[in-house]
């Protein structure tokens, strides 16, 4: 993230920037948002913001009105996840601004940028339980980079300016800025600050050079390095970089589920993604290195597995803008603090002057046997004697819509689908609710990277559990419109919990049925989401058959005047596989019900 | 097995950051042993002198976690080596004319002072470091102890040097960290 302007610095230095004529707090808070370069505010008005709606009226800024304050949210983060800017929500007080907790949360777990800016009761009615208050400052206080209450309308640009430079540096994250009713309609003046008096917030983004070349070292006595890339690999903007680094020494990648696309599926050299549902290969390569080159990622226990049988022959370099993920999970023997983009192009010269001395690591034997590996063991599925697959539905939507579309999941069996099957390409590709695990977050997520985007096709790949909770907000691309296209795997059940409830519970569907499909109760679909596709303006189709199935997504694919909804009616029994069950070992990885890959003995 | 670390962190005095200090520390699961907050010599600055009870791992993830703070401005770790360490203590000791002089007298070898006399109790103000305290209630336990008022601990390093030097710096320009 960091090495982009922010849109605060960027107008930071422009004359003019002092208004001492008289304006209200909330003609000073919407100055300050076309200083700060927004675009585009996702929200909904009520009490305690409407003086800010006013002058929004007037306003360059495009206000897009959601139906629901945590599409606002999401909508935000599929903007900043597809922009790399910093994506705002706008809510009013109490049920408002605590209807975006959850998108706030999302954002904080998976380093999204955005800036979500409340409607707070008048001061003196702070603290007394008034109508529509709530602690929405003290309730987001975890879950947020940093966060403000502001009763001073003077204030306003200042705040503002420092909200969107925190979100935006260093480690990206939300930022909060809650904002009482008095101080929007008090009269005040404007004065867009040059300097940002933050003291205590100096993001190292600048890696040491002594760690640089310990690192180094590391890598030249290796033998079987794995570069294992985690999301702040696209927030850095290092794709380029980290592609070079693989292919200049050979090195085996992994991407983590917040970094599918950050190295292109299609590459050699890419063994695919890690973790509870990652691919042997992928599993293998970080159990049997004996070098872990992780860059921007944090070791999450997804990732891990248990951690004391975690990798357990390898040493680590640690390289994080965020110096509190280094260490965190698993010790690192070489840490390294700062923007991940600078610290492989310094890794990359380090190399190469080492190389020129004739000193580089040989990883021939090791790259060959991850190869192997992955040829033996494609993340695949077997087709079911009768109904459609969803997988084969993912795999023909990712073929028909290319790798220049951007893919939205949800949460659950369709989104590890989704990263299995989807050919992931090109970074900021995929969006997804990696670390908060957030159903709902498809289509508003979306819907952002839409406004975002407006020349990439964007496809919602959602579950028939995810989509009921934020669909509402096809109303607003039906609107507004921002033309995606969401497809729901449609087996009739919240899926994951399903194949738990399969595996580890006898089959005890306890609470798992959701009765969307064709042989619900009462052979009724509650709800039919081609009817509720064509309620909301959007095109509703159906797909049960894989003889319809390219038919039918060319002819969403050729729909662009409106959203369009497919439902797509699957087969039940699917699962999930690879798979590390939740509490064992990576090196227990199963590729099928109870299916253990035959390792070679030369393989472990 | 786990000990005792005290920290000083330098803190913006702007609303809401006591709280979120101690948020922190619940959300990551770390136990604060005592804490005290009071001003510096620099208005803007306020200093919070934080005693855990963790592992030096532990330790490390919760100044790091600390420093991503916004408005936390430095943390500096003082052992007892380097550092006077203190805290205060208000003890309402039930005496009678037969016992009083013998708790004046355990007063005295404390080099503590009496703040508060009543005919049947006294007030005792003692400061210094945990150990002295705690050998100084040994002693007055006897005689009933009927009440404690304790101050967290405050700690500040030996020597010439300041820890509040340069921690307002403004950031120079706002591309410094873009």
């Amino acid at each position: 993230m960091t090495g982009q302007t922010t849109p605060a610095s960027t107008e930071a230095s422009t004359p003019g920037l002092t208004d001492t004529t008289g304006l209200t707090g909330a003609q000073s808070l919407v100055r300050s948002l076309e200083h700060a370069g927004v675009e585009v505010i996702f929200g909904i008005p009520g009490g305690a913001i409407l003086p800010a709606y006013d002058p929004l009226f007037d306003s360059s800024i495009r206000h897009i009105l959601v139906r629901h304050e945590q599409g606002a949210g999401h909508a935000a983060q599929g903007y900043a996840m597809t922009t790399g800017r910093v994506g705002v929500c706008m809510a009013t007080s109490g049920p408002g601004a605590t209807n975006l907790v959850t998108a706030i949360a999302d954002a904080y777990m998976d380093s999204v940028p955005i800036v979500a800016i409340t409607g707070q009761v008048s001061t003196n009615l702070i603290g007394t339980d008034g109508f529509q208050e709530a602690d929405i400052r003290g309730i987001t206080m975890p879950i947020t980079k940093h966060s403000y209450l502001v009763t001073d309308p003077a204030q306003i640009p200042r705040v503002i300016a420092e909200a969107f430079h925190i979100a935006g540096t260093g480690r990206p994250g939300p930022v909060l800025v809650d904002i009482a009713k008095d101080a929007l309609q008090a009269p005040t003046t404007f004065a867009w600050p040059h300097e940002l008096a933050l003291p205590g917030y100096r993001p190292t983004t600048h890696p040491h050079g002594k760690q640089v070349r310990e690192a180094a070292r590391l890598m030249i006595e290796a033998e079987r390095p794995v570069l294992y890339v985690g999301g702040g690999v696209i927030k850095a903007e290092a794709s380029a970089e980290l592609l070079e680094l693989a292919e200049a020494y050979g090195i085996p990648v992994v991407t983590t589920l917040m970094a599918r696309g950050a190295f292109p599926d299609s590459h050699d050299l890419h063994l695919g993604m890690p973790g509870m549902h990652g691919s042997v290969a992928a599993v293998a390569a970080l159990q049997k290195s004996d070098l872990l080159i992780s860059l921007g990622a944090r070791f999450d226990d997804r990732v891990t597995g248990t951690l004391d049988s975690f990798a357990p022959l390898a040493k680590v370099i640690h390289a994080d803008i965020d110096p509190a993920e280094i260490s965190k999970n698993r010790h690192a023997d070489v840490p390294i603090v700062g923007d991940c983009r600078e610290v492989i192009a310094d890794l990359l010269t380090v190399l190469g002057a080492l190389a020129e001395d004739g000193e580089s690591g040989d990883y021939d034997v090791w790259r060959q046997q991850m190869a192997a590996l992955k040829a033996k063991y494609p993340v695949a599925y077997e087709p079911p004697s009768e109904g459609l697959a969803p997988q084969t539905v993912i795999e023909r939507l990712s073929a028909i819509a290319g790798p220049e579309a951007v893919y939205a999941a949800g949460v659950g069996q369709h989104q590890m689908w989704a990263t299995h099957f989807i050919d992931f390409e090109r970074p900021r590709q995929w969006l997804n609710s990696g670390g908060a695990g957030t159903m709902g977050y498809a289509v508003p997520a979306a819907m952002g990277a839409q406004v975002g985007s407006p020349d990439r096709v964007v496809w919602a790949i959602d579950g028939d559990g995810c989509f009921q909770m934020t669909n509402q907000e096809l109303a607003t691309c039906a609107i507004e419109g921002i033309p995606i296209k969401v497809a729901v795997i449609n087996n009739s059940s919240l899926g994951m919990v399903r194949q738990w409830q399969t595996l580890f519970y006898e089959g005890r569907y306890s609470n798992t049925d959701l009765n969307t499909g064709p042989e619900s109760i009462g052979a009724r679909r509650i709800p039919d989401f081609v009817k509720l596709a064509d309620a909301y303006g959007c095109v509703g189709l159906r797909c049960d058959s894989v003889e319809d199935l390219d038919a039918t997504i060319e002819k969403a694919m050729a729909i662009t005047d409106r959203p369009v909804v497919i439902d797509f009616v699957v087969e039940r029994d699917a699962m999930v596989w690879p798979m590390v069950a939740a509490g064992t070992s990576n090196d227990d990885i199963k590729i099928a019900r109870d299916l253990a890959p035959e390792w070679e003995a030369d393989d472990l | 097995m786990t000990t005792q670390h005290t920290l000083s962190v330098l803190v913006e005095n702007t609303p809401g950051v006591l709280a979120r200090v101690s948020s922190l520390f619940m959300r990551r699961g770390f136990n604060i042993e005592s804490l005290a907050v009071g001003p510096t010599e620099i208005p803007e600055i306020s200093r919070m002198t934080i005693v855990v009870n963790v592992d030096e791992l532990p330790l490390e993830q919760v100044t790091k976690q600390l420093n991503k703070l916004v408005n936390v401005l430095k943390i500096v770790e003082l052992d007892s080596g380097t550092a006077v360490e203190r805290e205060l203590m208000l003890i309402k000791v039930k005496t009678d004319p037969a016992t009083r002089g013998q708790v004046l007298e355990t007063v005295q070898l404390f080099r503590a002072k009496v703040v508060d006399v009543a005919p049947d109790a006294v007030t005792i103000e003692a400061t210094g470091d945990s150990g002295k305290l705690s050998a100084m209630l040994r002693v007055l336990e006897p005689f009933g102890i009927r009440e404690i008022a304790q101050s967290g601990r405050v700690a500040i390093g030996r020597g010439a040097r300041s820890i509040t030097d340069r921690s307002l710096r403004a950031v120079p320009g706002t591309s410094q960290a873009g």
